[in-house]
């Protein structure tokens, strides 16, 4: 098989089990599997709201550990950019995504599912700067920075 | 118990997800974005499997009277389109293009100790406090003209 071919099919089975695992989130608890809509509210803790948050963020980091014990190669940090780079990236999807409500889980995976509106603007709006932002580093420093 | 043990195995199987379809790969990730270079598609798949699979179960789940073990659906319902969504989305993405992560790989990544995983999962903590709190402060402001206006 292509590795280009094997590449789609691995991301139509991750995605699989990303809607999935929503679904999983919605069927038990009503709640929407947004990353950035879970763990922003824990930096301004409210009683009785954090402990259900803290126990999907132990999951998410339970399920890194599998991940790194089956295949530690799925992970892989930017080659072609530097740690500072990186760290002004965090800095801008923190401030982006408690702003904009939301982010490729809240919008792009439970919000186009429901037909939101809201999340269809929002994932229009971030692809295209997505898009953007990486193609100009390439076009203007040969997609290193 | 019953609920946290289904929120952490809901968390556990999104990781996984995440982790099969190459978003936890952030050269994968700019790959995808940078459509000025060797463009690598396979990730718009991830959306194709994620909205399949969510989409395909979503009616069935929100026409039942209440989820498993809550009382109800906690779903926004909001559909007005203003200035802060799209000044919001439009920064994420170009910190997403910048780092290669989103939130929830980054999240995921940080197990591994990697460097940049660990810079970005802090500065992503930092940005949403400094988002909360420029927002306090420009609803503090707002309050203060209602009430002297």
């Amino acid at each position: 098989m292509s590795p280009m071919i094997e590449s789609i099919i691995n991301a139509i089975i991750g995605g699989v089990f990303i809607g999935a695992a929503a679904s999983m989130l919605m069927l038990f608890t009503g709640r929407v599997a947004g990353i950035s809509g879970i763990v922003g509210p824990l930096l301004q803790p409210k009683s009785g709201d954090v402990a259900w948050r803290l126990t999907f963020v132990a999951g998410l980091l339970a399920g890194g550990v599998a991940l790194m014990a089956q295949n530690p190669a799925v992970f892989a940090s930017p080659s072609t950019r530097s740690l500072f780079v990186v760290g002004v990236a965090g800095l801008v999807v923190g401030v982006g995504v408690r702003m904009g409500n939301g982010c490729t889980s809240g919008h792009g995976v439970c919000g186009l599912s429901r037909l939101s509106i809201r999340s269809q603007v929002a994932t229009c709006v971030f692809m295209g700067t997505g898009f953007a932002t990486a193609t100009a580093i390439q076009i203007f420093n040969g997609g290193v920075l | 118990m019953k609920t946290n043990i289904a929120i952490f195995f809901s968390a556990f199987v999104f990781a996984i997800g995440l982790g099969i379809s190459g978003m936890t790969d952030a050269n994968k990730v700019i790959g995808f974005l940078n459509a000025a270079g060797d463009w690598d598609p396979a990730l718009a798949f991830v959306m194709v499997g994620a909205i399949g699979a969510h989409l395909a179960t979503f009616k069935l789940i929100t026409n039942r009277p209440s989820p498993l073990f809550e009382a109800k659906f906690s779903v926004p319902t909001r559909n007005d389109i203003d200035a802060r969504l799209v000044v919001g989305s439009g920064l994420f993405g170009i910190g997403w293009a910048l780092g290669g992560f989103c939130p929830g790989p980054a999240l995921v990544s940080s197990i591994t100790g990697a460097p940049a995983a660990l810079v970005f999962v802090g500065a992503l903590l930092c940005g949403m406090a400094l988002f909360h709190a420029g927002h306090k402060a420009w609803v503090a402001t707002q309050s203060t003209e209602g009430q002297t206006a």
